[in-house]
């Protein structure tokens, strides 16, 4: 059941990425990235992750992707059918790159049946598993982010802040007196 | 199922910088870049189950980051657009050598 639900995640994620690369309105790439977004929530469940399943639809699908929905209609970009592609040198270039990430990723992969990911993986899930009947979905994450890792949320927080400020100030019109 | 999650992340990161390296329109490319990030998110996610609940606190961060990104890149977009009312990447190249 487990191995059928990822295999259809899968292929819509993948399905979904690719009509991201090749959808020739943005609007229609971006509702591709929604379908790879929620499809890969519903991953992010089948390995237990169930906190951060919903955060993904939430925040990723609900509220990032709503932005560059709102840029899109903002900037009127939503019928915009002519094919972008570059060409020439750059296919070369794409395909080569393309190539060569593929190949290091697949070769990377290879190697990690034979490290000690799986001995200790069964004991590690179980206690994944234990803290979160224990604490629950939310609060297995929680834990550590309030004590551990403290300093990463605040500085986390304060990132979120520069970067509202930074939006503001960028997106502003200039004033029309010289100044900014 | 650990291996497919990370090819499943191997294929859907490659095809981000596909995107990231064939496409013109500037908010493409950002999404593209979204798919690399999400794409990494699986890896962690899928290597958690391996290493601890540590690999999930990692996707937390890099979502923030993400909404972070595409904020402040949203912005450069529309501020660029008033400018060259345009977001074709290969029509604004003031800081390419």
């Amino acid at each position: 059941m487990t191995d059928v639900l990822f295999i259809l995640f899968a292929v819509v994620a993948t399905g979904g990425a690719i009509g991201v690369v090749t959808g020739r309105s943005p609007v229609a790439s971006l509702l591709f990235m929604v379908a790879t977004l929620a499809s890969l929530a519903g991953i992010y469940v089948l390995f237990e992750a169930h906190f951060l399943a919903a955060i993904q639809v939430l925040v990723y699908a609900g509220a990032i992707m709503v932005l560059f929905l709102f840029v899109i209609m903002l900037l009127n970009l939503g019928h915009d059918y002519r094919a972008d592609l570059k060409y020439g040198s750059w296919t070369l270039l794409s395909l080569v790159v393309v190539g060569l990430t593929a190949g290091v990723l697949v070769h990377g992969l290879m190697g990690t049946e034979e490290t000690g990911l799986r001995a200790g993986g069964a004991e590690v899930a179980a206690a994944i598993d234990a803290a979160v009947v224990e604490k629950g979905a939310v609060g297995v994450i929680a834990d550590p982010l309030f004590t551990d890792w403290v300093v990463a949320f605040e500085l986390m927080g304060l990132l979120l802040l520069v970067a509202i400020v930074a939006a503001v100030v960028l997106a502003k019109p200039r004033d029309r007196e010289g100044g900014n | 199922m650990l291996t497919p999650a990370l090819l499943l992340s191997a294929v859907i990161f490659v095809i981000g910088t596909l995107g990231v390296i064939v496409r013109k329109n500037a908010i493409i490319i950002f999404l593209c870049i979204e798919l690399q990030l999400n794409a990494v998110n699986l890896a962690f996610v899928a290597l958690s189950r391996y290493t601890g609940i540590e690999g999930q606190l990692y996707v937390f961060f890099v979502m923030t980051v993400a909404a972070a990104e595409a904020a402040v890149g949203l912005a450069i977009i529309i501020s660029i657009f008033r400018h060259y009312e345009t977001v074709n990447v290969d029509k604004f190249n003031l800081l390419k050598w």
